[in-house]
């Protein structure tokens, strides 16, 4: 194995006996006993210097793409700009220096911030209840569906224990649903990319604990019977569960509350501008209707008192009545929060609603680019996204995956591959609303390059990407050898 | 104020689109529903909203305007400079979950240190890429061990010791489901953690204990380990990840499973989070195991390299018969712990974790020998945390502290009803022996006021 060339070491093939980055103040209290028998002969970690350390993840984030390199139409992920005031207020020492156990008196700006947020989140979805504990949209979707059944069974409603899902849903919907002890049943889309009507209302009867529906769908479409498909859960005594992974279509253009949903969730890693972090942290508030305000995750931020004379609202954390109990430790994510808030307070009402116009205006742009070059299967105004076939009929052996890697050699990150996986060869793409017209020029000029190629040079496409510093990757490999530590790493 | 389009770009995109105003692009939203009123401030400049966020910010009290004794799931320590110049790396920031490899490669090597990182500390043989904190990790022990036994074994034992929020975070996700939680003795803090096994039966896929356990107390599970795998089940420790530099390996005492609430390694209180959920197991266990694991491989060009791998586990693959429902964890977090793993190293680890100790163990000493006050538990060893019995209600105690400056530890009554009058105290590297001295000092006056 002596021929693979090592473009970055690893940590522990920096190490050197002896060296150090950091260095502690001694002890300035009497050293105690160690504990016999308890404690370890062996710590195997490596011995670098600060220098070291620096220049080694510098150069790794080097590799990456990122939204503040260039695009990144990643579809259903919504990788906006993250703005850099919110970076700096997640960082004032007045919120990162805070203990979460803290008594409730000396953390009341934290718990104002977070009031003000559930607030305007409520604002924003037309919803009655607010919950910002769950870490991400994943575990919303559980919090969500736990609330639900927690809504049935407290009505004594005990049979209910069918979720159905559309089959463009994300596959976390169906993941959290059997999670919870659901079972999970897949309902078709119809010929224009909606919801199948009929089959839907085929499965409403009395076993059903709700649909989860995300809207605008993974197609970019905005469910066109959306009053009908709401009517017809909740005739069967269903609740209507909304993945709002997808809001920042919708922004200030239609709220999940007034088309009569009783549970969505938000992911403020992807509407609310908080940067994704190369795979989290990210934050999945839960919002509710009326009817299920008490039985929110634990706890929330309330008005526990206000002031006689000067009417201040003191803050607290309580408990609702019916609460499933809570989903993780604390109170979420909160430095994701303090992001979201500037955010929301940057933009107002107006610029929220300038957000989803622009992210429809941009994908609509490019979808029409794009109509003549690349096969749009369901192709009708979309809202945040759109899904392209990666494939043609006279370019055999060119697929989605080939035209996703020739894009990266034009700088741009490739969109969502393979999914949804009611579209063949799928290139789902969603540019957001912090690209210029230039960029989604630009970015059509180089579809328009690759769909070229595929036809008179489709080795240039197999043999991409060509110009990143690392080439394909040998997945049957990695999955073979499962070398998944440096120790694995050290014994071959 | 983000996005950059002018007036007439959109103009002139629209008509691209064929379509006359920005209205009709919202043609399928049904009329009735399109353009809600919503209540909310008018927009900032970001000068004026640096205000708002910075005169929140002033109306906390912080861990350094006081001397803090707090930890019962977080820790207040020091994290070295470069940890957030790394985070604040806009290429590790602003990228999505490492899908495409080929421009991913900085991220998929940071999670395969830290993956190397977790191992090491844990003597464990995988770890997954993260998950959202450490009461969430628990809670995907249970199903792990679930899955192992392919549902037949339904039932999971808990240590009455764990975290209360993690026992509850547990309860929450799986107490209307199949699977059956067991905390055997819930409440009380003296039960023996070889009494878990009276729990253990047949239908028993995981006992979960903690170490340091929720009271600080630091037990040697090898034995309970070796009588769990005779009765066939899993053996799982959550554990504090930092006194794993001074404290031996779970992975030697025999663990299947270790989970850690990662807040220590580098990781700032934040008022609860974001944090970062620990998961490790035997690779013979690792298609059981939920979330992103990172493997080595090569590139078409000869090049080592990472990729995201078994990713038929997962969600996006499996959706209903994923292993977890997890997507998004908590990835940047991960690479604060891995940096500051790396900085800290061998010597600087153990270095941090003995200062802890040695604090910690002052504090207690001071405090146990003022009149009115003793050790709860005098004989178990312990690492920066101890509960501490205390002559007058907790609650009273800590709203008096705060005039001296001080927040004392946390009120155990909380959660537990028979530990009335218990403060669980932490000490770390943040805390001076003059603090220690300042929490004894206010103690011995606010007892002997009271007494008075």
């Amino acid at each position: 194995m002596s021929e693979i060339k090592i473009r970055e070491p690893l940590l522990v093939e920096l190490s050197s006996p002896g060296r150090r980055a950091v260095r502690f103040p001694a002890a300035d209290v009497p050293l105690a006993d160690l504990p016999a028998g308890l404690v370890r002969d062996d710590l195997p970690l490596p011995e670098v210097s600060e220098v070291d350390v620096v220049r080694h993840y510098t150069r790794l984030s080097q590799f990456n793409h990122g939204v503040d390199i260039n695009f990144y139409p990643l579809g259903s992920c919504t990788m906006k700009y993250n703005p850099k005031i919110n970076e700096d207020m997640a960082r004032l020492p007045g919120f990162t220096q805070v203990h979460p156990l803290q008594p409730e008196e000396t953390v009341q700006g934290a718990l104002a911030l977070m009031y003000y947020l559930q607030e305007y989140l409520k604002e924003i979805t037309g919803m009655a209840g607010v919950s910002l504990q769950p870490a991400a949209g994943a575990h919303g979707e559980l919090t969500g569906v736990l609330i639900m059944r927690a809504y049935h069974r407290s009505r004594g409603d005990t049979k209910r224990n069918k979720i159905l899902v559309p089959d463009s849903a994300h596959g976390t919907n169906p993941a959290s649903s059997a999670m919870s002890g659901m079972r999970v049943v897949e309902i078709p889309s119809d010929a224009r990319g909606n919801i199948d009507l009929e089959k839907l209302k085929a499965e409403c009867d009395d076993t059903l604990v709700g649909l989860m529906i995300t809207n605008p769908n993974t197609l970019g479409l905005f469910e066109e019977h959306i009053e009908e498909v709401v009517q017809a859960v909740h005739d069967a005594g269903g609740l209507v569960y909304g993945d709002g992974a997808n809001l920042n279509a919708l922004l200030g253009i239609a709220r999940f509350g007034d088309m009569g949903f009783d549970v969505v969730h938000l992911n403020l890693h992807k509407t609310f501008s908080t940067p994704h972090g190369g795979g989290g942290p990210g934050s999945g508030p839960v919002a509710v209707a009326e009817h299920l305000v008490d039985f929110l995750p634990s706890p929330i931020v309330a008005v526990v008192d206000e002031d006689e004379e000067d009417g201040l609202p003191t803050f607290g954390l309580v408990t609702p009545k019916r609460s499933i109990g809570r989903v993780k430790a604390f109170y979420g994510h909160f430095g994701v929060m303090v992001r979201a808030l500037t955010y929301i307070l940057i933009l107002g009402a107006d610029g929220l609603r300038q957000v989803a116009e622009d992210a429809v205006l941009n994908a609509n742009y490019l979808r029409v680019l794009l109509q003549d070059t690349y096969h749009i299967p369901y192709n009708r105004l979309c809202k945040h996204e759109f899904v392209a076939e990666g494939r043609w009929e006279d370019a055999p052996g060119v697929r989605a995956l080939d035209i996703s890697k020739r894009l990266m050699d034009f700088g741009f990150h490739p969109p969502t591959n393979y999914f949804p996986l009611i579209v063949p060869e799928a290139l789902m793409i969603e540019p957001t609303e912090t690209e210029s017209k230039d960029t989604l020029d630009a970015f059509a000029a180089a579809m328009k390059q690759i769909a070229r190629e595929a036809h008179e040079n489709p080795e240039v496409l197999h043999e991409a990407p060509h110009t990143t510093p690392f080439g394909r990757v040998d997945e049957v490999k990695a999955a073979r050898e499962l070398v998944l530590t440096w120790f694995d790493w050290a014994k071959k | 104020m983000y996005t950059p389009n002018t007036p007439e770009e959109r103009r002139a995109m629209l008509e691209v689109i064929g379509v006359q105003r920005m209205e009709d692009l919202f043609s399928d939203v049904p009329a009735k529903y399109r353009y809600p009123q919503m209540n909310l401030p008018p927009a900032m400049t970001e000068m004026e909203a640096a205000e708002e966020m910075q005169s929140l910010a002033d109306a906390n009290l912080t861990v350094r305007d006081f001397a803090s004794f707090l930890g019962a799931g977080a820790y207040h320590h020091y994290v070295p400079a470069v940890v957030d110049h790394i985070l604040r790396r806009g290429e590790f920031y602003t990228a999505y979950t490492p899908y495409q490899p080929e421009v991913s490669q900085g991220t998929l090597h940071a999670i395969f240190e830290f993956q190397s990182l977790v191992c090491a500390l844990t003597g464990m043989e995988v770890s997954n890429a993260s998950m959202y904190d450490g009461a969430t990790a628990v809670a995907e022990a249970v199903n792990m061990a679930y899955h192992v036994f392919r549902g037949k074994r339904p039932k999971a034992v808990l240590s009455s010791a764990l975290h209360p929020q993690a026992l509850a975070t547990v309860h929450t996700y799986y107490d209307a489901s199949d699977r059956e939680i067991v905390v055997p003795h819930e409440g009380d803090p003296t039960a023996d953690p070889m009494s878990l096994l009276d729990a253990v039966d047949d239908r028993t896929s995981l006992v979960m204990v903690q170490y340091p356990d929720f009271f600080g107390r630091v037990y040697d599970f090898t034995e309970l380990a070796e009588a769990v795998h005779a009765k066939g089940a899993l053996f799982g420790i959550a554990v504090n990840p930092l006194a794993l530099g001074l404290l031996k390996a779970p992975g030697d005492m025999g663990a299947d499973i270790v989970t850690a609430e990662g807040q220590p390694l580098g990781i700032p209180l934040s008022f609860g989070g974001p944090y970062l959920g620990i998961f490790a197991t035997r690779k013979k266990y690792v298609r059981k195991m939920a979330g992103r694991i990172v493997g080595e491989t090569v590139d078409t060009r000869g090049q080592r390299a990472y990729v995201l791998t078994l990713t038929a586990r997962e969600q996006h693959i499996r959706r209903a018969r994923a292993t977890s429902n997890i997507c998004t964890n908590n990835a940047l977090m991960a690479l604060a712990a891995t940096v500051y793993l790396g900085l800290l190293g061998k010597e600087g680890l153990r270095k941090v974790a003995e200062l802890n100790y040695h604090k910690a163990h002052y504090a207690a000493q001071r405090l146990a020998g003022l009149e009115g006050y003793e050790l709860a538990f005098p004989e178990a060893p312990f690492f920066n945390e101890f509960t501490l019995k205390t002559p007058l209600p907790v609650a009273e105690i800590n709203r008096r502290l705060l005039d001296y400056g001080i927040f004392g530890g946390y009120d155990l009554s909380q959660d537990f009803p028979s530990l009335d009058r218990h403060m669980l105290v932490a000490v770390t590297e943040m805390n001076t022996k003059d603090e220690i001295d300042l929490l004894a000092a206010a103690l011995d006056e606010i007892a002997r006021e009271a007494a008075a």
